[in-house]
């Protein structure tokens, strides 16, 4: 198995440098132009807000916008220094409950993905089918059943309660995504490690988990970006209290009803990507190969 | 039953955390949720535990269906709505597939600086989508948005971008493909690594042109990660609700079902809980015909999903 794919890739690889040396500079040109305009119009939206942040609010509404116009770091020192609101409160919120769905929807959804994967067992087929349907169901109209179920398990206003419900969201796609990578390890792995002596569970942890890696990066970064920037659910479910507020609920104090104080949303906002685009760079280079395996065989 | 779990009890044990989060968190909200599309619950009949109120809404059978699916303008335009939400899903998923595509098939060459060009083009997805909803809110802006001055500076018109016209879903369509190409690009650039490099050199040798490979060897490579990825993008994008609603506001040029539902249950003062569930289970039930109708449709190809 892994003989043919590296010989396969060796193929590949001079096939494609065969290629290259067969392109015109002309193509050459096109092929970078196009990706330069591809790769400016996807990072230009940042690029702006990062220009407007530096802007005082005064300057960021002028009509004709500048890249420079009486730039500083107030902006930032002054959401920093939580004048607005407990920026930095809001901060170890968002970061904790993101750490948390992350780790509990993964942990959650590689199980099950691993005994969708290994196991033939009744109800498989049902419970794949509910998780897409669970997709199709706007769930944030739950809000009001969800409140009372929390009540009751006494969880409402707490960040445990938020982390479940951001599981409900994230599961589904995960569980698919890792079932298809744990499609792509070859199931003699799993008989190696019985024939030694490890139980179904060691087998699972112990060698196809630490063999799953890009499944688990790309599964990862989806939870985490689905609990770092949701809105709806946060907004309902945690308590009005300023310190309890995630990033995403507390930005809109930056946004009044006639009036937006865009330069110090923009400082708020760079503020709120930057941990975002860390975990994006850790995983990255997992992102397409795990992404791939996933959605080929799910 | 001794020999059932004997058999089964680590699978069991091993899918029984999911199953309970998704039994206690979805199926029993999901199930009330039907149960309040039968009443006229809203913000000031349901039980509030703080002021120690009981319910006193009522069951009103059928009533909302057909108040929605009548289509009057006080719920919604149902149809209208429809119609506008099939528009903004088919033009997401098409830019969404063809522009991923596209790149994909760019970065899938032996190109100076990939993996450079790769991380740009996938930090739209890495961004929160309130976020950028906020930048693009700020970059459409009639009087001080960029692009507007941009449009200006070249001699263009420039439209009042998210006023009440149809600009309002051009623009929230540009901003939800911006955000949606990066996971096309992603899966499709997987799916294009696996497609073995000697089905491009057999077609080669056989004389065929550029087209050809892509039309004959390409696509049918993709066909498995595209037909999930297409699926899973029109039931996204027909439920996507953060970008309208950040971007747009409630305006109704820019509606599509699921944010009325979410204007319905947040806004005014009476937060009816009522219709907004009907129109939940309404966009349910058209994407459960969707979603069979494409299983037979793949089902004829001769592939089950």
């Amino acid at each position: 198995m892994t003989l043919d794919a590296s010989s396969l890739k060796v193929v590949q690889a001079t096939d494609r440098r065969l290629r290259r040396a067969e392109r015109s500079a002309g193509a050459s040109v096109l092929l970078h132009g196009a990706l330069i305009v591809a790769s400016i119009i996807a990072v230009f939206p940042i690029f702006w807000v990062f220009v407007t942040s530096l802007k005082p609010d005064a300057r960021a509404v002028e009509p004709t916008p500048k890249l420079w116009n009486e730039s500083s770091l107030d902006n930032y020192s002054r959401v920093l220094a939580g004048e607005k609101g407990d920026f930095l409160a809001w901060f170890g919120n968002s970061v904790l409950i993101a750490l948390m769905t992350t780790v509990l929807g993964v942990f959650i959804s590689a199980t099950a993905g691993y005994a969708a994967s290994r196991f033939r067992f009744p109800g498989k087929r049902g419970l794949m089918m509910s998780f897409l349907l669970v997709q199709m169901f706007p769930f944030a109209v739950l809000i009001v059943p969800l409140y009372n179920i929390l009540i009751a398990l006494g969880l409402n206003g707490t960040s445990i309660g938020l982390v479940l419900v951001y599981c409900t969201t994230a599961v589904p796609f995960c569980t698919y995504m890792l079932k298809g990578y744990f499609d792509t390890v070859p199931a003699d792995i799993d008989e190696a490690g019985r024939v030694d002596g490890l139980s179904p569970f060691g087998v699972f942890w112990r060698l196809i988990l630490p063999l799953a890696k890009p499944g688990l990066a790309v599964t990862s970064f989806y939870a985490f970006l689905t609990a770092w920037g949701e809105v709806a659910f946060a907004s309902a479910f945690l308590s009005a209290a300023d310190e309890s507020k995630t990033l995403a609920v507390g930005l809109q104090v930056f946004v009044q009803q006639n009036r937006t104080e865009w330069g110090h949303l923009a400082a708020a906002s760079i503020l709120v990507a930057i941990p975002a685009i860390i975990v994006f760079y850790l995983v990255q280079r997992f992102l397409v190969t795990g992404l791939a395996s996933g959605a080929v065989k799910g | 039953m001794r020999r059932f779990l004997d058999r089964y009890w680590y699978a069991y044990a091993m899918v029984l955390p999911v199953v309970a989060v998704i039994a206690v968190l979805v199926l029993y909200p999901l199930a009330q949720g039907v149960f309040f599309t039968f009443t006229n619950i809203n913000e000031g009949n349901i039980a509030n535990p703080v002021l120690d109120r009981p319910a006193s809404y009522d069951v009103v059978g059928f009533e909302n269906y057909l108040n929605v699916l009548s289509g009057g303008e006080s719920y919604g335009a149902f149809w209208g709505t429809l119609v506008r939400t099939l528009i903004w899903t088919f033009a997401c998923v098409f830019f969404h597939y063809t522009i991923g595509l596209g790149l994909a098939l760019l970065l899938n060459r032996q190109v100076r600086g990939r993996s450079f060009y790769r991380v740009l083009l996938i930090l739209p997805w890495a961004v929160p989508a309130f976020i950028s909803a906020f930048a693009w809110k700020y970059m459409f802006n009639a009087q001080y948005g960029i692009i507007n001055q941009v449009l200006r500076s070249v001699g263009l018109p420039d439209p009042v971008w998210l006023g009440q016209n149809n600009w309002a879903l051009v623009s929230v369509v540009i901003v939800n493909v911006w955000l949606g190409v990066p996971f096309m690009m992603v899966a499709l650039l997987g799916g294009l690594q696996s497609i073995p490099g000697d089905l491009y050199e057999a077609a080669e040798m056989d004389g065929a042109t550029p087209w050809q490979r892509f039309r004959h060897v390409t696509l049918p490579g993709l066909r498995s990660v595209s037909s999930t990825v297409i699926l899973l993008g029109i039931i996204w994008t027909f439920n996507m609700f953060p970008v309208i609603y950040l971007v747009a506001g409630p305006n109704p040029n820019a509606r599509i079902l699921v944010t009325y539902a979410f204007e319905r249950f947040f806004s005014g003062a009476s937060r009816d809980y009522a219709i907004a569930s009907t129109y939940g289970v309404l966009i349910l039930s058209v994407l459960l015909v969707f979603a069979a109708a494409y299983r037979r449709a793949l089902r004829k190809q001769g592939e089950v999903w």
